[in-house]
């Protein structure tokens, strides 16, 4: 079984029963499961984006940093993808 | 991190988009479910969409909005277009499921359908006396469902299972379980009969009683336990036997947008039987119109529509009077509190026909067969 709690190796991969897109008519990303949506704020949006199963935890907080030219965003996009993980959302 | 909300928490927003778009692509079955929510007249209806029309739909639809999509019917496999239908649903953004009884599920339509880019399958096990008594003794049904699952299973889908409860097969809850933990079944979801359409006909003899349904739902919390996380099961308790009713449809016209075979457009897939109330067909009117602006899609939108108790009750906003088309069906107006609210002064309606069922045992040879010649004897009455 893999560890539930993320770590920068970690390489999160959305899991097969969401579809992540978005949108335009909820201005937001979205996921969608057997007959539900999730909306997403925004940084969650952005995170999902990039679970893709090739980038590794520390690649994804790498991008953000540049998209959003800020630092230190890797303890907010662990603590999200615990989340994640535990809403079955992604896996590693 | 927050996630901020969910469908099933925007149902205040008014007039938002059809999240949800339910495509009854056609009425023909094979099957003749007695508690099937088709209406009893669909013999009169007009021709099928064409593959077409279905996509212009499917196009207007998402334009709007709407998210999830459901391929229902009938049976949805009757139709030899379906794979076209999901290939251009799931272009457009679609999430995709289909709601099939699994026959005619191939594994040849089965890989089409996935590279098609369909999301979901959901198996019925449809319900008749042979099919009942198959399915309990291991034979037929249970082998058609089964093969069916392994498919489902080998392209890479989840398997869920739909099975409808009712008075006939309540009892064998035991072995409804035990056949789905065999099936190796992920979700499966036990729907005690709603009263609409033919179910409504024949009320008296799929009614359950109160320790039915008691039972069923301690055997299943039971199984529960035992199973753990390799099955989900959910238990959908009877209106019959609610203190409050459902939230139907989340609110009229608020999330929830159907397509008949004929291309009806209704805010629920029972609503065609309400009197008073046209609703466009799609073939007439642009689907936007139709959402926002159309009369019957608005006739019971807010609460404007109200009567007492619901107009004053505090919970009016959390299950926006129940269902209109129950309201109907038992009362004779569609804007009186669902009687299946203790609330209702037509409560007592609920009460005398689970006493009525209740009285005497099931004769199975007056069950109403869902079939051509059947509807059209309704139709005429």
């Amino acid at each position: 079984m893999p560890d539930a709690t993320p770590s920068l190796l970690s390489v999160p991969a959305l899991a097969s029963m969401f579809r992540f897109q978005w949108e335009d008519a909820q201005q937001c990303h979205v996921l969608l499961y057997p007959e539900g949506m999730i909306k997403l704020n925004q940084s969650a949006g952005e995170i999902l984006q990039l679970c893709d199963g090739r980038r590794d935890v520390a690649a994804i907080v790498a991008a953000l940093e540049a998209k959003f030219q800020a630092s230190g965003l890797g303890g907010d996009v662990l603590e999200f993808l615990e989340v994640a993980h535990d809403n079955r959302w992604i896996s590693y | 991190m927050t996630i901020a909300g969910s469908v099933t928490e925007r149902a205040s927003a008014r007039c938002g988009p059809p999240l949800w778009l339910l495509a009854e692509v056609t009425y023909r079955c094979p099957l003749h479910c007695v508690f099937c929510y088709n209406p009893v007249d669909y013999t009169r209806y007009g021709e099928e969409l064409s593959t077409d029309e279905w996509l212009r739909v499917l196009r207007e639809a998402r334009k709007l909005g709407a998210a999830q999509l459901g391929f229902s019917g009938g049976e949805p496999l009757v139709r030899d277009d379906l794979e076209i239908l999901v290939a251009e649903a799931h272009r457009l953004g679609y999430y995709t499921n289909l709601i099939t009884s699994g026959v005619g599920l191939t594994e040849q339509r089965i890989k089409a359908f996935k590279e098609a880019g369909l999301d979901h399958i959901q198996l019925s096990f449809q319900d008749s006396t042979q099919e009942l008594n198959d399915f309990l003794t291991h034979t037929r049904t249970f082998d058609l469902k089964e093969r069916v699952m392994k498919a489902v299973r080998a392209y890479g889908y989840p398997t869920v299972l739909n099975v409808v409860l009712h008075r006939l097969n309540i009892d064998h809850i035991e072995q409804i379980l035990a056949m789905a933990e065999a099936m190796g079944v992920e979700y499966l979801e036990l729907a005690n009969t709603q009263f609409y359409a033919w179910a409504m006909v024949n009320r008296d003899l799929l009614l359950p009683t109160r320790e039915q349904v008691e039972r069923a739902e301690a055997v299943t919390n039971a199984f529960r336990e035992r199973i753990g996380d390799r099955m989900r099961v959910f238990f959908v308790v009877p209106d019959y036997y609610a203190k409050r009713p459902k939230a139907c449809m989340n609110g009229w016209g608020s999330v929830f947008l159907t397509i008949t075979a004929d291309g009806v457009a209704l805010p629920c897939h029972e609503a065609r039987q309400l009197p008073g109330l046209t609703f466009p067909n799609v073939r007439e009117a642009e689907l936007g119109w139709i959402w926002n602006e159309s009369p019957g899609f608005n006739a019971y939108r807010g609460d404007a529509w109200m009567q007492e108790p619901c107009r004053t009750c505090p919970e009016k906003s959390k299950d926006f009077g129940g269902c209109r088309c129950q309201a109907y069906l038992l009362t004779g107006d569609a804007t009186n509190a669902d009687p299946a609210c203790d609330l209702s002064p037509h409560h007592h309606l609920i009460g005398e026909a689970v006493l009525r069922a209740a009285a005497r045992p099931p004769d199975v040879r007056k069950i109403v067969f869902r079939n051509d010649k059947n509807s059209r004897a309704l139709s005429e009455g």
